[in-house]
């Protein structure tokens, strides 16, 4: 695979290492000429110097054969720009843009461009899934489907717990897809009784999350 | 009209000036406080009392489009210095929050032709500069 990186701070060259050790062609691109000297002893010729929202600079390159386009720099505008127009102006089949500034990710989706990686999202979704307390795991979003599948763990005083699936009373573009218990999961029945302890993954449209924890949180949470 | 200028340098303040003059409604955003007083120079009274808008923010942000107008705006003008926040806020502006009018300064003519082609209003001072040169130069010989 052909691999273009536009920008060569730690993310841009730490990538640029990883690829090339597992057989990728890759041409970094970085436009501050001192950064540019001090990758350039490592990659050699696997880095260019120039701005790679100019045309001329992704042209030299090879933007034209490039099977990926990934822009990393520290300006979301120019990750947005370079995406753009390798996508639209080259027709490169695959991109993924990072967002710095997690406010602009709509912005990123207005435009097309995606997929859109955000660190200060992903920690976010770290925290999720590593505090326990806060109960709910994105597991998957499917942006283009409008629906993301949820993880939620069924705690001991859980008003969840002990009830059948059909009780439950969710709502509307929420559905429970498969209880996860003792290391085993399997798709409940109606009258399948969720126990304390189980991990519940259910698929939902946007935007239900809160009415989600509502059912499987305990009342005392916030106060927990 | 209402005419929402984002990046208020010598040329976004110059054409504030005299879009006001001219009668239209002129809101001004700009990230740094200063450019209050470029918009100023050459004016007997302040801006504001001459029936202009100014706000301090960043072209990107939601919350500093929605005070400086975006949503009654009828042109929007991006002239900042940057070739690429030009070009998102200008696409934000035309695509999401659809204003009938959207012009965007590039200084990159390789940048300007393209997204003309895409449907973008570009304005390419550096175009300009290159063909002036070119004719000076035919003039001499």
């Amino acid at each position: 695979m052909y691999v273009i990186i536009a920008g060569g701070g730690k993310v841009g060259w730490n990538l640029a290492r990883e690829l090339i050790d597992k057989g990728n062609e890759v041409t970094l691109i970085e436009s501050r000429r001192t950064r540019y000297l001090t990758i350039e002893q490592e990659l050699e010729h696997a880095v260019q110097y120039g701005d790679a929202t100019e045309l001329w600079v992704l042209e030299r390159a090879g933007i034209q054969r490039a099977d990926l386009c990934i822009a990393v720099t520290g300006d979301d505008e120019d990750n947005l720009l370079i995406c753009q127009i390798a996508k639209e102006k080259y027709l490169c089949e695959r991109i993924i843009a990072r967002i710095n500034n997690p406010r602009n990710r709509p912005w990123f989706e207005l435009l097309g461009i995606q997929p859109a990686v955000s660190a200060t999202d992903l920690i976010l979704r770290l925290i999720e899934h590593e505090v326990p307390s806060y109960g709910l795991v994105h597991l998957l979003d499917l942006r283009d489907e409008q629906l993301e599948i949820i993880e939620v763990e069924v705690l001991q005083n859980s008003p969840a717990a002990g009830m059948a699936v059909q009780d439950m009373n969710l709502p509307e573009g929420a559905l429970i897809i498969s209880l996860l218990r003792a290391g085993r999961g399997f798709v409940p029945k109606a009258d399948s009784i969720i126990e304390a302890g189980d991990e519940v993954l259910l698929v939902l449209d946007p935007g239900l999350e809160d009415a989600i924890t509502a059912r499987f949180a305990p009342s005392d949470r916030d106060a927990a | 009209m209402f005419i929402l200028i984002v990046g208020a340098g010598r040329v976004g303040s110059s054409v504030a000036r005299s879009s006001l003059a001219a009668g239209h409604t002129v809101s001004v955003l700009d990230e740094d406080p200063l450019s209050h007083e470029r918009l100023e120079v050459g004016m007997d009274r302040t801006w504001e009392e001459a029936g202009g808008r100014f706000t301090v923010g960043h072209g990107m942000e939601v919350d500093a489009l929605t005070e400086a107008g975006i949503l009654d705006a009828d042109v929007f003008i991006a002239s900042t210095d940057g070739d690429n926040t030009n070009l998102t806020i200008s696409q934000i502006a035309q695509k999401h929050y659809e204003v009938e009018k959207v012009i965007v300064r590039v200084m990159d003519p390789a940048r300007a032709a393209w997204y003309r082609e895409q449907g973008l209003h570009t304005i390419c001072p550096t175009q300009h500069a290159i063909e002036m040169f070119t004719s000076a130069l035919g003039e001499i010989g």
